[in-house]
């Protein structure tokens, strides 16, 4: 949009030089005079009472300061709290009596170095009594089934049903229903860095110092609860780089384990996860889910309705995992009109590692399983697949648009973003290649997503899946200051794991103060500094960040004005604010220049007008646009504000005989709104598409019948490489949110939420000539191969 | 009773660092925890994600995979060692930056060493080329499209 | 995931290491330590000695002999990819250096740690079993060569005794001038572990008759396999599709492949037959060009 001055436009990331010369700050990096290390000891069983704990050899070795186990720890702090209503599930970094997975921590070792540390965790002794454990969700809910917390009397921590809109109706006047399971295997987006944090008690100041890779909404506030510290006694330091998180890095157990270990040794501690405690131990597993479909559709290939029933297996402890049941609410007939859903959504503890937050916030699996109904309804009715989503998607003239769940989508243009991706791939070649591969007996798919990345944060589903959570404040702030050499200082209050936020605040307040951004210094409060922040989650930081930064600088620059009116002796409406300059309109030598401005607002308080405060800052702290409502009567609520959209197109090749497939061309298209740096959006999106091959053919955390993590290093747990990720492109549409600063929208979830689902589609339309399908992902090299396999054989 | 030590002499980035080190360190634990060069990144310790990379003589390898002890007498570079003499970016650091090949950094270090290493001996690469040399060296940010532009362009600004 | 702590010596000389290995029970060599090094830090290995050989010149060259191409135990992966000169002579192994790891790995890992290590998956030990490689082991009391048949014993399990050093490797070289080969593999991602690996060489003559064809299968089975008795039936043949896929198919029979994470029994049985015939049929194929 060539109405902005540097929003939109090709702009280095002001992140970038740091970390190109190896001068990123990561936790690791950390280092506190005096500082010990940890280790943990693991529990080798999926379930099983806890008879003993030995920990006088591991206390002799040297180096080591202490052990401490479930029995000190428990007593010692309070239960984190899980976010659904589920009172009676307690949840601590150590266990206590019981372990509940195989990985969970029994105890905690800490000495002088890492390697002391897992020298002396070695011989921690501990006794265990097996129980039974059960590992699959279906089973978890049978009655009689072992009960992963007795206390809370099932292993069903979830269950909401929602009928929005006159359902069973549209199923029986409908000409045509399907139903199917699609099955999401657990998989998560596993930064290269694993968790880390690091704490220091000052008993002097009685403050608890914290720096930790964290991306976690309230994390000072939880983790001073459960320490059983006042709220302003933990300092946390959201100046730590973050090597990646993509959602999951909540970090609380650690967090609480680690700062009570530094206040009870009176030491920096330090607890940097190894790949193994992280893999198994750190609680941070994603979706693990199966969807029961039932669509309604007439033979035209209007969708009528649809029945959605959700079934997550959460693992053997509930953070905010559940609420990833929920957040699909806010999209629930995808970019589809579809007047008439039904939602059922179950949450099952099982005897494994607990699932914690992903990237999308259980939007992709929920997206693969609807687009998943799109193509079977395409196949069923002999359709072509792109031609029944164009008569389905919403039309560009019905947004605002509502759907029954209660949110409204935003904006929109639907149809043109798929125009542009299908002219972009030269769709009608890339099915001409296709049919000419399958000519000389290849196997060749075409895939097709178009699927919405809700953004923006509104958690409102919190209070829809537990009415006792009444939480409808989800804000952000930025402190902007001009100092007395002109120069812009803005503050951001949360931490940062690559999505470029200095540039992007930076970018934003240049924007409205007209001053370059590369003079913009953006630096972190620490949490007893900063104003309140969510975090960056649910792809809000454009819309939140952005807004807040916009707003504060707005306010600096009405002051400006102001002072220039008070000086000119005129009205602002008389003024023109020109890249920090404010001069009477019409009459150009009568003007106060930025510098002059400053000097009179920092040290001329003579020529203040008499309502501005001294000195040149200004604070803004924004509620999500469209949030702060409780849900109807009827379970509806406006959750998410801004909807961004994507269409993907790929073309894949299955080598018949070996089952393998090779992703071609990968065409993306993107509409976030306005896009305020256009390289960031896009590498997140490149990114996100790359998180989603990985799901969709690589990625699985296998467990073995005896609730062993069978992949749980990087040989098993499977990342795509530069050589898994084709050449990836993107086409950009943009249709501005009328709700924020710019008319941009969030994007941090981008690609992830479409890519599998594109893939399934790809595969599933490489198999369709054998008769053959595949709904479970990830699918892996053996699953097709059994699909060719046995649809040869069909 | 505490571990043997042992002296090495390495060359890291040009100058001679000598120390005194239990055998089981591991070569990335002492260029990041004795010698502070923290650009240097631990992700694994398993030998698969390439965070770890470093030249030795000259060639990338897996610093996690190789004991303190055994860089004896050898020459390491790190991505501390990367930039110009006088302080600059390379050209490759430098295009990293114009093409935002890079969000988190973490996996940055070792993707420039191997890129690097790609251009020393190849300075013309093909796209097939760059992403087999990084193809040790894995990234959960990027998808790998802007670092992939990154090396291009940095062949294209060395000829 | 630290080492357990182990002590160090650094061999000057192959009669060092020896004396070292003879004189430490609970001994292990370290080569590249690409596949030692990540067994130690999740301290599934813990020797109480690690005796360093990588500083050893001496077992680190490539020496063309008459019939045979000699490379030392230490000669790392990258060295015999780039050397052209044994390529030209034995082209199976660059062939199945293509497959190994990463550059990175390649970069320090050995032809002598990969034997001495014995996946059976991987590809250097199935190159050696397919060319009937000879390995020359030395220790304090003397030296011995061992047949690759003979040397791989079973899953990560070689006849290498605790005093012994991997000395050096002889890849035959065949004379026949028409010969080709080729190695091929399915993994799940660029550089991993193959589920199912196989490779082979032919020679040809002027007519296209098959001469003398050698190919195994890596992956399927406890060590890597070769076929000489179903690749003599290959002898005289023109190679034809046909017999490629019987050839295939009976070797196929003859595998006894294991079921994990990511492929199952009947699966790699699958890719062994289908793999055997890609071999053979691009091998075939070079053959006629060159």
């Amino acid at each position: 949009m060539s109405e902005f001055r540097y929003i939109g436009k090709k702009r280095r990331a002001k992140e970038d030089p740091r970390f190109v010369s190896g001068r990123g700050r990561y936790v690791a990096d950390v280092a506190l005079p005096g500082m010990k290390h940890v280790a943990l000891v693991a529990s080798a069983h999926a379930s099983a009472r806890i008879a003993a704990i030995d920990a006088k050899a591991a206390l002799a070795m040297p180096g080591v300061l202490a052990v401490v186990t479930g029995e000190e720890f428990c007593a010692g702090t309070d239960s984190l709290v899980t976010g659904v209503d589920a009172p009676k599930l307690t949840r601590f970094a150590l266990a206590r009596d019981v372990v509940r997975y195989a990985g969970e921590w029994v105890a905690a070792v800490v000495a002088d170095t890492r390697a002391l540390a897992e020298d002396a965790a070695e011989r921690v002794e501990v006794d265990y009594e097996p129980l039974p454990h059960v590992i699959d969700a279906e089973r978890a809910m049978q009655p009689g089934a072992p009960l992963v917390h007795p206390a809370h009397g099932s292993n069903v921590i979830l269950h909401r049903k929602f009928v929005w809109g006159p359902v069973e109706e549209a199923f029986a006047k409908a000409g045509h229903r399907l139903a199917f399971r699609a099955s999401w295997s657990r998989s998560a987006t596993v930064p290269i860095e694993t968790f880390g944090v690091a704490a220091q008690w000052n008993a002097g100041t009685e403050i608890l110092d914290v720096w930790a890779s964290i991306q976690m909404p309230k994390y000072p506030d939880q983790v001073a609860k459960a320490l059983r510290l006042p709220g302003n006694a933990v300092r946390v330091h959201y100046d730590v780089d973050v090597g990646g998180s993509y959602g999951v890095k909540r970090g609380l157990k650690h967090t609480v384990l680690v700062g009570y270990l530094a206040r009870k040794l009176g030491v920096p501690v330090r607890f940097i996860e190894d790949r193994l405690e992280n893999m198994r131990g750190g609680d941070m597993q994603g979706p693990d889910r199966f969807f029961d479909m039932q669509v309604a559709f007439d033979a035209d290939g209007t969708l009528r309705s649809w029945k959605i029933r959700a079934v997550d297996d959460v693992g053997a402890y509930a953070g905010r995992a559940p609420f990833q049941l929920g957040k699909p609410i806010t999209a629930i007939c995808g970019p589809y009109r579809i007047p008439a859903v039904e939602y059922d959504a179950t949450s099952v503890l099982t005897n494994k590692t607990p699932q914690e937050a992903v990237r999308g916030f259980g939007q992709s699996p929920t997206n693969f399983a609807m687009e998943r109904t799109l193509d079977r309804v395409a196949a069923y009715l002999k359709m072509d697949r792109i031609e029944l989503r164009r008569k389905n998607l919403i039309r560009k003239e019905q947004f605002p648009y509502t759907i029954p769940s209660g949110s409204t989508y935003d904006s929109g243009d639907y149809h043109a973003v798929l125009d542009k991706a299908l002219a972009a791939i030269d769709y009608p070649a890339l099915v001409r290649a296709r049919d000419e591969a399958r000519k000389s007996g290849k196997l060749a798919g075409i895939g097709i997503s178009t699927c919405l990345e809700p953004s923006g944060g509104n958690s409102a589903f919190e209070v829809l899946l537990n009415p006792k959570n009444e939480t409808t404040t989800w804000m952000d702030s930025c402190l902007v200051r001009v100092d007395l050499a002109g120069s812009v200082t803005g503050v951001m209050n949360t931490s940062s794991s690559g999505q470029g936020h200095e540039s992007l605040v930076s970018t934003v307040i240049g924007e409205v103060l007209e001053r370059d951004p590369s003079t913009v210094r953006v630096v972190r409060a620490d949490s007893l500094q900063a104003l309140p922040s969510n975090s960056p989650v649910g792809s809000r930081m454009a819309i939140m960040l952005g807004g807040a930064a916009a707003g504060a600088a707005r306010k600096i620059r009405e002051t400006l004005v102001a002072i220039a009116a008070h000086n000119l002796e005129c009205a602002p409406a008389d003024l023109e604010y020109r890249g920090g300059d404010v001069a009477l309109k019409g009459v150009p030598g009568r003007k106060l220049t930025w510098d002059q401005l400053v000097e009179i607002a920092h040290r001329k308080f003579h020529r203040m007008p008499p309502d501005v405060d001294p000195g040149l800052q200004a604070t803004f702290v924004w509620e999500v646009p469209t949030g702060g409502a409780l849900p109807d009567a009827q379970g509806r609520v406006q959750i998410y504000p801004c909807y961004s959209f994507e269409a993907h197109l790929v073309y894949v090749e299955i080598d018949p005989d070996t089952g393998k497939p090779r992703l071609g061309k990968y065409v993306c298209g993107h509409d976030c709104g306005v896009m305020i740096n256009p390289d960031i959006v896009h590498g997140m999106t490149f990114g996100g598409i790359a998180h989603g091959i990985g799901a969709a053919l690589y990625e699985k955390f296998s467990y073995t019948e005896d609730g062993q993590l069978a992949a749980g290093t990087f040989m098993d747990y499977l990342l795509p490489s530069a050589m898994e990720v084709p050449p990836l492109a993107i086409v950009d549409h943009c249709t501005p949110s009328p709700l924020t600063s710019f008319g941009q929208k969030g994007s941090g979830e981008a690609g992830y939420l479409g890519a599998p689902a594109a893939i399934a589609s790809a595969v599933n339309d490489a198999l369709a000539p054998l008769g053959a399908s595949l709904d479970a992902l990830p699918m892996s090299h053996l699953a097709i191969w059994n699909a060719i396999h046995n649809g040869k054989r069909a | 009773m505490s571990e043997k030590l042992h002296p090495v002499s390495v060359e890291v980035n040009g100058v001679r660092r000598e120390a005194q080190v239990p055998a089981r360190l591991s070569l990335v634990d002492f260029l990041r925890d004795e010698l502070r060069l923290t650009g240097t990144h631990v992700g694994c310790e398993h030998g698969i994600c390439g965070a770890c990379s470093v030249m030795l003589d000259g060639e990338p390898v897996r610093s996690c995979l190789m004991y303190t002890v055994q860089a004896d007498g050898h020459k390491v570079t790190t991505v501390e060692g990367l930039a110009k003499p006088d302080g600059t970016l390379s050209i490759l650091q430098d295009s990293f930056c114009e093409t935002h090949g890079l969000q988190c950094g973490y996996c940055t270090p070792g993707m420039l060493i191997a890129a690097q290493a790609l251009l020393d001996a190849n300075p013309h690469p093909s796209e097939e080329q760059i992403r087999d040399a990084i193809g040790g060296n894995l990234c959960r940010c990027t998808g790998y499209q802007q670092i992939v532009e990154a090396v291009k362009l940095a062949a294209e600004r060395t000829k | 995931m630290k080492s357990a702590p182990f002590d160090y010596a650094r061999a000057a000389s192959l009669a060092e290491a020896c004396e070292l290995l003879a004189r430490h029970g609970d001994a292990k060599l370290i080569a590249g330590g690409q596949s030692l090094v990540p067994m130690m830090a999740m301290r599934l290995v813990r020797p109480a000695i690690l005796v360093d050989i990588n500083e050893i010149a001496a077992l680190k060259f490539v020496k063309p002999e008459k019939d045979a191409i000699r490379t030392g135990a230490c000669t790392r992966q990258c060295a015999v990819e780039r050397d052209d000169a044994l390529a030209a002579r034995v082209p199976l192994l660059r062939q199945a250096l293509a497959w190994v790891g990463h550059t990175q790995t390649r970069n320090r890992g050995t032809v002598g740690g990969s034997l001495a290590h014995a996946d059976p998956s991987a590809e250097l030990p199935l190159a050696a079993q397919v060319l009937g490689a000879t390995i020359v082991l030395r220790s304090a009391k003397g030296s011995r060569t061992l047949d690759a048949g003979k040397f791989f014993a079973g899953p990560m399990s070689t006849s290498i005794r605790p005093d012994e050093c991997l000395e050096e490797i002889h890849w035959p070289v065949w004379s026949e001038k028409r010969t080709g080969s080729a190695f091929t593999e399915i993994a799940i991602r660029h550089g991993d572990f193959a589920m199912v690996a196989a490779c082979a060489q032919v020679a040809l003559d002027s007519r296209g008759r098959c001469t003398r064809a050698a190919f195994g299968l890596g992956g399927a089975a406890g060590t890597p396999l070769a076929f000489p008795k179903i690749a003599s039936r290959l002898v005289g043949t023109a190679l034809d599709d046909e017999a490629i896929d019987d050839a295939s198919a009976d070797a196929a029979k003859e595998t006894d492949p294991g079921s994990d994470l990511h492929a199952t029994k009947e699966y790699r049985r699958h890719l062994a037959r289908v793999l055997a015939a890609r071999a053979l049929r691009e091998a075939r194929e070079r053959a006629k060009e060159s």
